[in-house]
């Protein structure tokens, strides 16, 4: 087996185990490593394939930034986030969501399967594909509104996450009358008598 | 088998695999972060099937500018999406989705 095979095999193994345990650990926490280890897996193939600038920006992005971001909302929400939900709803329905979806997919992959009989070499390709340099070049010229697009739509999230995030905290303080349920166990005393019972049952 | 990794057919089946994991743990989960976790799985192996078919059609790089514009969504995507998280789990000190019925009352 040679050293690209190995490269291969060793990835698309941690791309697999990953993605399973994302999907089937109980604890969040585990899940989100899950995800690195995909995340990672796939970098490895990114290399394979010979993109290095997308083996980067997968790295940078992802195992980076997005990836720190699932385990910092775990870590805020604590022990919350692992709680199993209070209504005791029945399953089925998710059950059966899941198992048509996985076999309407896998149908229309073993379907498929029957046209790539003939196999697709990777071929050669030119000394530069994937460098820095070229996909840098390319996203500079041919897309470049997009990738203008893209740094307004940055901007736009992440002014729409603090935003959100944020919530209407400040309204609050000056007004007090935001009813959530963290705030009837904390914050300073009322001057009039908070209404009970869940969000929207005569709140209004 | 003459080559592992040097046909496409092994990177379109790994893709499709991810992406049916992904799509299973999204619809099967209740936990609203394990369900962002599995959209990010689909959008990584759709990443993952982008360059693969622009290694075999190697004339130009429009799979990797794909797969690049795919990768900054998807981190505006986790941030906004992390963000209503945390709201919603201010308004029901919960991250399960079964809770986020206010719309049907």
């Amino acid at each position: 087996m040679s050293a690209g095979n190995l490269l291969f095999a060793v990835c698309a193994i941690a791309c697999l185990v990953g993605a399973l345990v994302t999907v089937a650990a109980q604890n969040p926490i585990r899940g989100a490593m899950g995800l690195l280890t995909t995340i990672f897996g796939i970098a490895g193939l990114f290399l394979k394939l010979r993109a290095e600038f997308l083996t980067a920006i997968q790295l940078i992005v992802y195992a980076g930034a997005v990836v720190v971001l699932f385990v910092f909302v775990l870590m805020l929400l604590g022990p919350d986030a692992r709680a199993p939900a209070r209504s005791g709803r029945s399953g089925a329905s998710r059950a059966l969501g899941g198992v048509l979806f996985a076999g309407a997919s896998l149908l229309a992959l073993f379907s498929l399967g029957g046209q790539l009989e003939q196999s697709h070499g990777l071929g050669n390709v030119a000394p530069g594909h994937g460098s820095v340099e070229s996909v840098g070049q390319l996203i500079f010229s041919e897309g470049l509104f997009a990738f203008e697009l893209v740094t307004a739509l940055l901007i736009v999230a992440v002014i729409g996450a603090i935003a959100v995030a944020r919530g209407r905290q400040g309204a609050v303080r000056k007004k007090q009358t935001l009813r959530s349920p963290r705030d009837l166990f904390s914050g300073p005393p009322r001057t009039r008598p908070v209404a009970g019972g869940p969000l929207g049952e005569g709140a209004e | 088998m003459s080559s592992l990794s040097d046909t496409l057919e092994h990177y379109v089946l790994l893709s499709a695999l991810i992406f049916t994991i992904g799509g299973v743990g999204f619809l099967v989960r209740r936990n609203v972060l394990v369900q962002l976790m599995s959209i990010e799985l689909m959008l990584n192996s759709v990443n993952l099937l982008l360059v693969a078919f622009n290694r075999v059609h190697g004339e130009n790089m429009a799979g990797h500018m794909f797969a690049f514009f795919i990768i900054a969504v998807a981190a505006a995507e986790v941030a906004v999406g992390l963000a209503i998280v945390l709201s919603y789990y201010r308004l029901k000190a919960t991250v399960y989705t079964d809770e986020a019925d206010l719309l049907r009352h």
